[in-house]
C-alpha cells in the first residue's frame, strides 16, 4: 500500500529556518553588521552594485549579509528591490572630466595634465598573505596629498584635437532602457554598453581575455582608467534648470584600438569604452574590450566569428541572474517531461529491438 | 486645468484596473461578447467603456490617437492627467478612439512581418452594441457569434491581412465588445 | 495584504504586459516581446508565469498552482504562497472551483471551463530554438513562416529512430499560421490545448508572452504516415486506478520496482474520493485518517 508522498509547505519551512542559523552561522562570534561589510568589504559592495544597476552601498551590504557572501544572489536580492521603485526621471549624463579621481593612469603616455595617480590599488602588492591583518587590521597614519582642484582632462581629448581618434559625436536621443524595454537586435551601441556594464564580471572578463588571445583580437591600449567621485545632475521642470542629486563613485576605463582608414580616409585609433558603478577596474577594462569588439559591423570591420562579436551571444548570456536562473532550475522537479522521454526510449529501444531480431531471423 | 478634468479617473487604480482588464481580455479573446465595465467617467464624449479601456492600457509609452470626432480639450487634458499618453498622429499611433466615420483607418499602424503585434489598437465608440447583424467566425468562437458593426468590407479587408492587421474595441456606454484581426467576419 | 501593490506589480508594468497579453490574443502563437521584470523568484522557476498572473488576476479570483500536476510541489507552494501574500486572492487545489490556474508542464485532466484561464510557465518560447540559436534568424523564420527546418527535423527523427522522438514541448502550429511551443507538457497532453478556457504563455527570462484564444485550432506537427499519437505509460494509476490520465512513474524499493500514479494530484484525489481504489491504494478515507 502506498501513501502519496506531501509537505512541501512544511519542507519550505524548515529549509528557510535553516537557511537562517546557517547564514548567521556560530553563535559565538559576533555578528556581522551592514556597516561593516559597506565600510570593509567595499569591491564586493561595488560589485553588486553594478551588476545589480542600483547606487546604494547600504543595500548592498545589505544584500551581501542576506545573501551569505553569495554576490551573484547579492546582485539579485538588489535587482528585484530595483524593479519595485518608482521612476521619477532620468538624470543628465555625468560629466567624468569633472570627477575628483581617486585613482588616473594612463598605459599611452608617461605624463599628462593631472597626472598618474595609483590610487588605491593592488597592482603593485606582493601577493603575500598578509598574517598580521589575521590579528590587526589597524592601516597606520597614512599621507594625505591635497585635492587637485582643477578638472582632469581626458587623455582621449588630446588624440582627439589631433584627429588621431575616430570621434563620437554626443547623441541628442535619449537611449532606450534595457530594464524597461524588451531587447532587440541589432542593438545599439547605447543598450550594448548597458548590457555590459551590468553583465557578470566573470564574463565579460573570459570574453574580454578572449580577444586579447586572438579571438577577434582588436589591440587595446589602455589611454585612461580613472576612478573617482562625480556628481549627478538632474533638470527639473518646474525650476527650469538642472540641480545636483547626488554623488557618485564610477571607474570609466577608455581604450585606443587598432586604427582603421583607407585611401580616401586617413587612418584613424578607435575606441572601447568602459563604464562601471563603483570602484571596479576589472570589469570597467573588460567591457572597453567587449565594446570595441562588438563594433566591428559600424566600424567596417571583418566578422572573424568570435565569441566576442557575436551581439547576440554576449547579449544574451551577460547577464548572471538570467543565466543562474535558467541553469539552477533544472534541478526543480522534471518528472513530467523526463517521463514522457522515459516512454519514448523504452519504445524506441521495442521497436530496434524487434528490428534485430527480425533481420537476425531472416 | 479645469477641475472636471480631475475627477471621472480610478477611485482604486490597481483594483478597478484588475477588473477592467479581466472584462476587456475575455473580450479580445472572445470576440462579440458583449462585457460590461466600470470606474471611469471621462467628459464627453469619451463613453465610460473606452474611458476605462484608456486608463486601463494607456501610459506614457503609448501614443493615442483622437479622432476629429473625439479631439476635444477637455478629454485631452483628462487623458493626459490620468495615463500621461503623448497625443499623435494616426501613423504613430499605438491605440486610436473615435467614431467609425472621423478614423482614418488606412493610417494606423499594421505592425511588421517580424512584430505583427505593433499595431494599432482601435477604439471605436458606437451609439449601438448588439449581438445581431455581422456573423463572426475564427478563433475564440465556438462556431458562430454575431455583433453588430459599422460595417463588414472594412473587417474583411482587416483580416486577410492576417498576421498583420489592426484590433478593434467597440465601445457604447459602460459595455464593450472586440474584434481581433483573426475574426472572420460575413 | 502587503506594502507592495496589488498583486506585487507595479500599475505601469501591469498595463505593459496587459497589452502584450491582448495582442497575443489577437495574433494567437505568435510570441510578443515584453519588458519582463526582475521578479523576488529566479529566472527559471516561473517568473515568466507569475508576471502574466500577477496581471491578470483580480481581487475575485480562485487561484490554483500546479507543477508537474501537482499542487504540492515546493515551487507550486511558493508561487501560490507568493500571491495569497500580494493580492490576497483565494487559493485552492480543485481544478473546478479554480478561476485562474497557473502551471508547469502539465494542463489539468480535467477539461476547462469557459470562464477559467490556464497560464502556462515557459522556458524557452522558441520552438525553433535549439534548431536556430539566433533569435535574429528564428524571428525572420517566423515572419516568412519559413518552418522547413522543423519539418527536416522531425523527419531525421524518422529516419533515424522510426519515430518522432520529440516527446515533450512538442510544436504546434496555431491556426494554421504559426509554430508554437506549448512549453514542455507531455506530448499526452497536447490535444487539449483546443480547449474552452483562455490560455496564456509567460516567458520572462526570454522576454516573451503568447495566448490561444479558446476554440483555437491547435495542430500538433506530424506527417500523414506517422501521424501524432498523445502517449502516456502503459499502465493504470495504481492509487485510483484511473486509465486515461498522465502518470509519473516511482522507484518504490532497492529492487527498483516502480509504480504509477497520477500526475495530476486533484485529478487522482478526486476520484478516490469518489471511491475508486488502483491496484496499490487505500481507500481516501483511510489514508485521510
Amino acid at each position: 500500500m502506498y501513501v502519496a508522498v506531501k509537505g512541501g509547505e512544511r519542507a519550505i519551512d524548515n529549509a528557510h529556518a535553516w537557511l537562517a542559523e546557517e547564514r548567521r552561522g556560530d553563535t559565538s562570534v559576533p555578528e556581522l553588521s551592514v556597516a561593516q561589510i559597506r565600510a570593509q568589504m567595499t569591491l564586493a559592495v561595488n560589485r553588486v552594485m553594478a551588476e545589480g544597476s542600483l547606487y546604494d552601498p547600504d543595500l548592498a551590504a545589505l544584500a551581501i549579509k542576506q545573501a551569505r557572501g553569495d554576490l551573484i544572489e547579492a546582485i539579485f536580492l538588489i535587482r528585484a528591490y530595483r524593479t519595485t521603485l518608482p521612476r521619477f526621471g532620468g538624470s543628465n549624463p555625468i560629466d567624468t572630466e569633472d570627477m575628483a579621481c581617486d585613482r588616473r593612469v594612463s598605459a599611452t603616455f608617461k605624463d599628462a595634465p593631472g597626472g598618474q595617480v595609483l590610487g588605491p590599488t593592488f597592482d603593485y602588492t606582493h601577493r603575500l598573505l598578509d598574517f598580521k591583518l589575521a590579528a590587526d587590521g589597524d592601516a597606520g597614519d597614512v599621507q594625505v596629498a591635497e585635492p587637485q582642484k582643477t578638472a582632469t582632462p581626458h587623455i582621449m581629448s588630446f588624440l582627439d584635437r589631433e584627429d588621431l581618434i575616430q570621434t563620437e559625436p554626443a547623441g541628442k536621443d535619449v537611449p532606450d532602457d534595457l530594464t524597461r524595454t524588451p531587447l532587440e537586435l541589432p542593438a545599439s551601441r547605447a543598450l550594448r554598453l548597458q548590457s555590459l556594464t551590468r553583465g557578470d564580471e566573470g564574463f565579460i572578463l573570459g570574453l574580454a581575455y578572449s580577444t586579447q588571445r586572438g579571438y577577434a583580437r582588436n589591440h587595446a591600449f589602455v589611454a585612461e582608467l580613472r576612478i573617482g567621485a562625480v556628481a549627478v545632475e538632474m533638470d527639473i521642470p518646474e525650476l527650469g534648470f538642472a540641480i545636483e542629486i547626488g554623488e557618485i563613485t564610477v571607474t570609466e576605463c577608455e581604450t585606443v584600438n587598432q586604427f582603421q582608414g583607407s585611401k580616401t580616409q586617413p587612418p584613424q585609433f578607435t575606441r572601447g569604452y568602459g563604464l562601471v558603478f563603483g570602484m571596479t577596474e576589472r570589469k570597467a577594462i573588460s567591457m572597453a574590450l567587449v565594446d570595441r569588439a562588438l563594433r566591428w559591423k559600424e566600424l567596417g570591420e571583418d566578422c572573424l566569428g568570435a565569441p566576442a562579436q557575436d551581439e547576440e551571444f554576449v547579449l544574451y548570456h551577460s547577464d548572471n541572474i538570467q543565466a543562474t536562473g535558467f541553469l539552477e532550475h533544472i534541478k526543480l522537479p522534471h518528472y513530467v517531461d523526463f517521463q514522457s522521454e522515459l516512454e519514448l526510449i523504452r519504445k524506441l529501444r521495442r521497436e530496434a529491438q524487434a528490428n534485430i531480431h527480425q533481420e537476425a531471423a531472416e | 486645468m479645469q477641475a472636471q478634468v480631475l475627477e471621472g479617473g480610478f477611485a482604486d487604480p490597481s483594483i478597478d484596473a484588475a477588473y477592467a482588464f479581466r472584462a476587456v481580455m475575455i473580450a479580445m479573446a472572445r470576440p462579440g461578447e458583449i462585457v460590461t465595465v466600470a470606474g471611469a467617467q471621462p467628459p464627453a464624449p469619451l463613453s465610460a467603456a473606452a474611458g476605462v479601456v484608456v486608463l486601463t492600457l494607456c501610459d506614457p509609452e503609448t501614443p493615442i490617437h483622437l479622432a476629429a470626432s473625439h479631439d476635444t480639450p477637455q478629454l485631452r487634458d483628462w487623458i493626459t492627467f490620468y495615463t500621461g499618453a503623448p497625443f499623435a498622429e494616426a501613423r504613430h499611433a499605438m491605440f486610436a478612439v473615435g467614431a467609425w466615420d472621423d478614423l482614418p483607418l488606412a493610417d494606423f499602424r499594421l505592425g511588421t512581418a517580424e512584430y505583427p503585434d505593433r499595431s494599432t489598437t482601435v477604439i471605436v465608440e458606437r451609439r449601438n452594441l448588439s449581438n445581431d447583424g455581422a456573423v463572426l467566425v475564427g478563433p475564440g468562437i465556438k462556431e458562430k457569434a454575431a455583433l453588430s458593426l459599422p460595417e463588414t468590407q472594412a473587417f474583411k479587408t482587416n483580416a486577410k491581412l492576417f498576421p498583420l492587421g489592426l484590433d478593434f474595441i467597440f465601445t457604447c456606454g459602460e459595455r464593450l465588445a472586440a474584434l481581433p484581426r483573426t475574426t472572420r467576419v460575413t | 495584504m502587503s506594502d507592495y501593490n496589488f498583486a506585487y506589480l507595479d500599475e505601469q508594468t501591469k498595463r505593459m504586459i496587459r497589452r502584450a497579453i491582448l495582442k497575443g490574443l489577437a495574433i494567437p502563437g505568435h510570441q510578443v516581446p515584453f519588458a519582463s521584470r526582475e521578479m523576488p523568484m529566479p529566472y527559471g522557476w516561473g517568473t515568466g508565469g507569475v508576471q502574466v498572473s500577477a496581471a491578470v488576476l483580480t481581487p475575485d479570483d480562485t487561484f490554483k498552482v500546479i507543477d508537474q500536476g501537482a499542487d504540492d510541489t515546493t515551487n507550486a507552494v511558493s508561487i501560490r504562497r507568493f500571491f495569497q501574500k500580494t493580492a490576497g486572492v483565494a487559493v485552492t487545489e480543485a481544478t473546478t472551483e479554480a478561476s485562474v490556474i497557473q502551471t508547469r508542464h502539465r494542463i489539468p485532466e480535467q477539461d476547462l471551463r469557459a470562464d477559467q484561464i490556464l497560464v502556462y510557465q515557459v522556458p524557452i518560447p522558441e520552438p525553433l530554438r535549439f534548431l536556430e540559436p539566433s533569435e535574429v534568424e528564428t524571428r525572420k523564420m517566423h515572419a516568412l513562416e519559413e518552418y522547413g527546418l522543423m519539418h527536416v527535423k522531425l523527419y531525421e527523427d524518422i529516419s533515424q529512430h522510426g519515430d518522432i522522438a520529440t516527446a515533450y514541448a512538442y510544436p504546434v502550429k496555431v491556426e494554421g499560421r504559426y509554430v508554437m511551443d506549448p512549453s514542455p507538457i507531455p506530448k499526452f497532453d497536447n490535444p487539449k490545448l483546443e480547449m474552452a478556457g483562455i490560455q496564456l504563455f509567460g516567458a520572462g527570462r526570454e522576454q516573451r508572452i503568447y495566448a490561444i484564444p479558446p476554440y483555437t485550432q491547435v495542430v500538433s506537427l506530424d506527417f500523414d504516415d506517422y501521424p501524432f499519437l498523445p502517449t502516456k505509460a502503459d499502465h493504470a494509476c495504481d492509487l485510483c486506478g484511473a486509465q486515461d490520465s498522465y502518470l509519473d512513474e516511482l522507484i518504490v524499493d532497492d529492487a527498483g520496482g516502480r509504480m504509477f500514479m497520477c500526475s495530476d494530484t486533484d485529478y487522482c484525489t478526486t476520484r478516490r474520493k469518489a471511491g475508486h481504489v488502483g491496484a496499490q491504494g487505500v481507500p481516501y478515507e483511510k489514508d485521510a485518517a
